[in-house]
């Protein structure tokens, strides 16, 4: 089991454990474990509404291609610990990270 | 005042496309986007995507299935309206709707057809307290006539292509212009990077890099806005305008407002005609919900059918519709 941290908009925090070994994106388990993320474009790195701050773990995750990086740039809200929750594959690298939902709700 | 047979709102693929299926019907159509160009979803955010679940297309790019359907579509001469936004329907006694966009163009119709997909692309603020009190009185999200900006002092918020192509236009126009960017880099077009860079080191721009603009002041009208830095000093600077350039994001906007069923930022329709709860009103593609929906382009086509066989009896009262296939009759002009 892969555990980390989300905390909601209103500040909630869930700890959720992911088996290991599936190939999916924070932003599929996100929404699998029914979170609020439009994910507009399915994860094509497109569209940002799938934007997440990580206050903690940010250094042990894969870091950010060009296609993200560039999305977030358009982005006002982000910062340096922002990253889009579909280019982020789920596996023991996240293991005791803490993952804020940022996008828009609508 | 425009008059016509339908009204659609939003000109992406499943708008275009029901002007076709309603030509085939003889009914004319108007189409009114918020966007200054057709293709909605397609031509906003993945022009250069293929798409690969178009029938008879193993692969279309995105841009050239909105080509294809706008060369499909030209023997019925839709007409467009294009960068207004749709505010308000009104109904007549007769039983016509009257729509008006947010530039005060009006459009008469026997049937309203809402194709809006995921909305209005609106602009991505930045959160900045008191924002919109300043919109339209130095704030604004894009540069409509750069002439206005001429003598000015004018900052760019953001790190995209149009906030570097602007500051590099700018920089010959304006008296001042300062770019404020979150990080150290541009991840654009590498030439424009380049550019604001050379710029900046000229001192014709001032580049203000890993900051953010946290609030904004004025007596009535923008005079200056704070920068607050990465580690979190904050300076001030004297602004005649203020531009962010984050971008568009869909937005339901005032559809909400119609008195329609709304169902998680979408229209309850019926699957015999795609009719919502207000008679002579469709719901097409993305913007509609139905047991089973799928938000897919496919569907939003099929969906731009059934509703056209059901329009037509508000558009021809007296006439009775016979289905005809194109093989048969081609494709009636007008
Ligand atoms: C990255 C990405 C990839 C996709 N890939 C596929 C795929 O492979 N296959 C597939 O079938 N689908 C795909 N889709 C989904 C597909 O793009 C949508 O189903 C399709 O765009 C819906 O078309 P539409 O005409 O209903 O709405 P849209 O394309 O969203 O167009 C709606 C238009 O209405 C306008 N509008 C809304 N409200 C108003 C108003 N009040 N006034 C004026 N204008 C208004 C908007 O500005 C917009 O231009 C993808 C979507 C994305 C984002
Ligand atoms: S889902 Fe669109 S950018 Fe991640």
């Amino acid at each position: 089991m892969i555990q980390f941290t989300v905390e909601d908009r209103d500040g909630t925090r869930q700890m959720l454990d992911v088996p290991e070994g599936f190939s999916l994106s924070l932003m599929e388990v996100l929404k699998g474990s029914n979170y609020t993320v439009l994910a507009t474009c399915g994860g094509m790195a497109l569209c940002a509404t799938c934007h997440v701050q990580v206050l903690a773990g940010l250094d042990s995750l894969p870091p950010a291609q060009d296609a993200e990086l560039d999305m977030l740039d358009t982005l006002p809200d982000s910062d340096f610990d922002s990253r889009l929750s579909c280019q982020i594959r789920v596996d023991e690298r996240l293991e005791g990270g803490i993952f804020r939902i940022k996008g828009a709700e609508q | 005042m425009i008059t016509t047979d339908i009204c659609i709102i939003g000109a992406g693929p499943v708008g275009l496309f029901a002007v076709f299926e309603a030509g085939l019907l003889k009914m004319r159509c108007h189409l009114i986007d918020a966007l200054p160009q057709v293709g909605g979803q397609l031509s906003e955010i993945y022009p250069q995507k293929p798409i690969y679940d178009i029938p008879g297309y193993p692969a279309i790019n995105a841009q050239t299935l909105v080509d294809n359907l706008m060369d499909q579509i030209a023997p019925f001469h839709p007409t467009f309206t294009l960068g207004e936004r749709v505010e308000t329907l009104e109904k007549q006694d007769d039983g016509s709707y009257v729509i008006t966009t947010s530039d005060g163009t009006a459009v008469r119709c026997q049937v309203v057809v809402i194709a809006g997909g995921l909305g209005c692309f609106e602009p991505r603020k930045p959160d900045i307290v008191n924002l919109e009190q300043f919109e339209g009185r130095g704030v604004a999200y894009m540069v409509k006539n750069p002439e206005q900006l001429r003598d000015r002092r004018v900052v760019l918020a953001g790190g995209g292509d149009s906030a570097l192509d602007w500051t590099i236009f700018l920089a010959d126009i304006a008296r001042e212009v300062t770019l404020v960017h979150r990080s150290d880099t541009f991840r654009g077009a590498p030439d424009s990077a380049e550019k604001v860079f050379e710029l900046a080191q000229e001192g014709r721009i001032n580049l203000v890099l890993q900051s953010n603009i946290t609030s904004i002041s004025g007596n009535g009208h923008l005079n200056q806005v704070s920068i607050t830095a990465k580690d979190k000093t904050v300076t001030s600077l004297p602004a005649d305008n203020l531009i962010p350039l984050f971008g568009l994001t869909p937005k339901l906007g005032p559809i909400a407002d119609w008195g329609l069923n709304i169902d998680k930022s979408a229209i309850s329709v019926n699957t015999t005609d795609y009719a919502t709860n207000v008679e002579r009103v469709y719901a097409i593609g993305d913007i509609n919900t139905y047991p089973g929906k799928l938000k897919l382009i496919l569907c939003g086509f099929h969906e731009a059918a059934l509703m056209c066989q059901s329009a037509f009896k508000y558009v021809y009262p007296s006439q009775k519709l016979s289905f005809k296939y194109t093989t048969v009759n081609g494709v009636p002009t007008f």
